[in-house]
């Protein structure tokens, strides 16, 4: 029975995917995360919701080492992020092995965080460029091609100061796309925009879902987590509370605590 | 309702937006001769009364310039006319400028170096370059650089034992490294590297802790991400004060007369000392000094505009 039971979760996608084991991150004496046990399989969108301050964001800083955990562990296909082993002591890795580790993830920011001295098309080939030592022309008809993909190919060489939110915030997943990450991580990325300019930006992020991108979605929008999520996750004060298809979490058969949040949500 | 309409003005986009000028510059064809009509009458600035008053101390300033200054006999403007170009002037601002762009350079190093130490990670680094900038801070730079001058009386010789094998890595005497030249290069640098690091600092602090992060999340490094992505940022922030203080810099100079090294000020000091034409030599000094303070302000306004590429305002 036992070992029935092994075979089936060594088959399981999610162990050879993105895996986090009892990952604790504290502030100073705040517990944002409280060894917290999160997976994530290949081609999965999971939708994390939940209150402020309830650790969502953070989680998702976590991993990709935005916020370096203090304790448990994060693998990614079977490779240990962010920490070694050094005899029974565990050490985090050297940055230059983190920055590596790091190109397995794209990351959209909340407040986009372009690069104001750099045009669009140079933001995207920021990456290509700068990290992946390429050549400018070389890397060009790709930056060309995403920027398309995301609806901006004709805002090419304007610098962000010179486009809308929405706008912004395309460009900015064309550049995460431009590292070719294997895992697209989205923390809010509609809370800054306009209402009118929110559609834009999940539309984009829908196409990629059926593209089959694996994506993790920090986000309010309720609607784009019940039509786009695969599997919806609720956090609250560090912990995870609830998880389960959209179609569970938002037609009545979460716990109390889930109800109680979408009921705050409706009001 | 007239009142309404005022309000609506008052925002500067609206008001732009409604006027004819920016409408021609956004592409709206425009038939030479036939100039557009604005809509409604175009509001103008409530002259003050108080304007008039300052136009009128504005004459006063300027007779009271043209009395005391311009045909004052006193100041001697034909000696300041003969001594502007001398010979001894022209080597002591020589020395003036020399002594600026070494000790600039040298000291923009240090400062960098010294702002890299205060925002390292390791705690040695960091203290080391919070005490000397707390040594520079707590001392007067005429007594740095008499200090520096006088190093020799304080350690004869430089030179790093190695313990145990009765050897001394590099053995040097102190004279032949501090001449009144480099006490004073070595001292001015010191004073600048000490207050630009800070402005350094300030510069890198002041770039949003967004754009690292975003660097990071595409796997830049430390190091790219300080020279393609925070430092075009920051030169901008810090172009005003580090101008300011190249400038105080370079009037700073002058100090080194006490060491007795001949730059602009010495050069006039020494010269009025046998004619004593104190005034008209001074004057001289001050020229010179307000013509390169000019430039160096004019440099600095061309490189703002350089850097202000791309940036939200």
């Amino acid at each position: 029975m036992n070992a029935i039971l092994k075979d089936t979760s060594a088959m399981n996608d999610t162990t050879n995917f993105l895996d986090m084991r009892a990952v604790t991150k504290q502030f100073g004496d705040f517990t944002a995360l409280d060894a917290v046990d999160f997976s994530v399989s290949k081609g999965e969108v999971v939708a994390m919701i939940g209150p402020s301050g309830s650790g969502k964001s953070t989680l998702l800083r976590c991993i990709n080492m935005l916020e370096l955990i203090d304790a448990g562990s994060i693998t990614f296909k079977g490779e240990v992020l962010g920490t070694e082993m050094r005899g029974t002591r565990c050490v985090r890795l050297l940055k230059k092995t983190l920055d590596q580790q790091r190109r397995h993830f794209g990351m959209v920011f909340q407040g986009f965080h372009l690069f104001p001295h750099y045009s669009a098309l140079d933001n995207v080939l920021a990456g290509p460029c700068i990290v992946g030592r390429k050549r400018k022309r070389d890397v060009m008809e790709r930056g060309r091609y995403l920027l398309s993909r995301v609806g901006l190919a004709d805002r090419m060489h304007h610098y962000p100061a010179e486009l809308s939110g929405g706008q912004k915030q395309r460009v900015a997943i064309a550049r995460a796309l431009a590292m070719d990450p294997e895992v697209m991580l989205f923390d809010e990325p509609t809370s800054a925009l306009d209402p009118e300019l929110v559609n834009e930006v999940l539309d984009v992020i829908k196409e990629l879902a059926l593209a089959g991108t694996t994506m993790v979605v920090v986000t309010h929008e309720m609607e784009f987590a019940r039509k786009v999520a695969s599997r919806v996750v609720l956090m609250d004060g560090g912990r995870i509370v609830d998880e389960g298809a959209p179609a569970y979490i938002f037609n009545g058969g979460g716990t109390e605590r889930c109800k109680r949040f979408l009921s705050s949500l409706r009001t | 309702m007239d009142i309404e309409a005022r309000k609506d003005l008052q925002d500067p986009a609206v008001f732009f937006a409604e006027t004819p000028l920016t409408r021609r510059h956004k592409g709206e064809p425009n038939r030479p001769g036939a100039r557009q009509q604005p809509a409604s009458p175009r509001i103008h600035a409530r002259p003050k009364k108080s304007d008039w008053f300052w136009y009128a101390m504005l004459l006063v300033v300027v007779v009271l310039f043209v009395e005391l200054v311009i045909y004052n006999p006193r100041w001697q403007w034909d000696i300041v006319a003969h001594y502007l170009f001398n010979k001894r002037v022209m080597k002591g601002l020589g020395n003036t400028l020399l002594l600026t762009v070494l000790s600039s350079a040298l000291g923009l190093c240090f400062g960098v170096v010294i702002a890299a130490c205060r925002m390292a990670d390791n705690a040695v680094l960091r203290t080391a370059g919070y005490v000397y900038i707390w040594i520079i801070r707590a001392t007067p730079p005429l007594a740095m650089l008499l200090f520096l001058f006088f190093l020799s009386a304080l350690i004869p010789r430089i030179y790093l034992p190695l313990p145990l094998l009765h050897a001394n890595l590099f053995d040097i005497d102190t004279n032949q490294v501090i001449s009144r030249f480099s006490a004073a290069v070595i001292g001015l640098a010191m004073y600048l590297g000490g207050y630009s690091a800070e402005i350094f600092r300030g510069g890198v602090s002041a770039v949003d802790r967004g754009q690292r992060e975003a660097c990071k999340a595409i796997g830049m490094s430390d190091f790219r991400t300080m020279w393609h992505v925070v430092m075009p940022q920051a030169v901008r922030i810090i172009i005003p004060p580090l101008a300011n203080e190249l400038i105080t810099m370079f009037k700073n100079t002058s100090l080194v007369t006490v060491i007795g090294y001949v730059e602009l000020l010495t050069t006039v000091q020494l010269i009025y000392a046998t004619n004593f034409e104190t005034i008209p030599l001074l004057t001289v000094a001050c020229i010179w000094y307000l013509a390169l303070t000019s430039l160096a302000m004019a440099a600095q306004s061309l490189l703002e505009r350089h850097f202000r590429k791309g940036v939200q305002t």
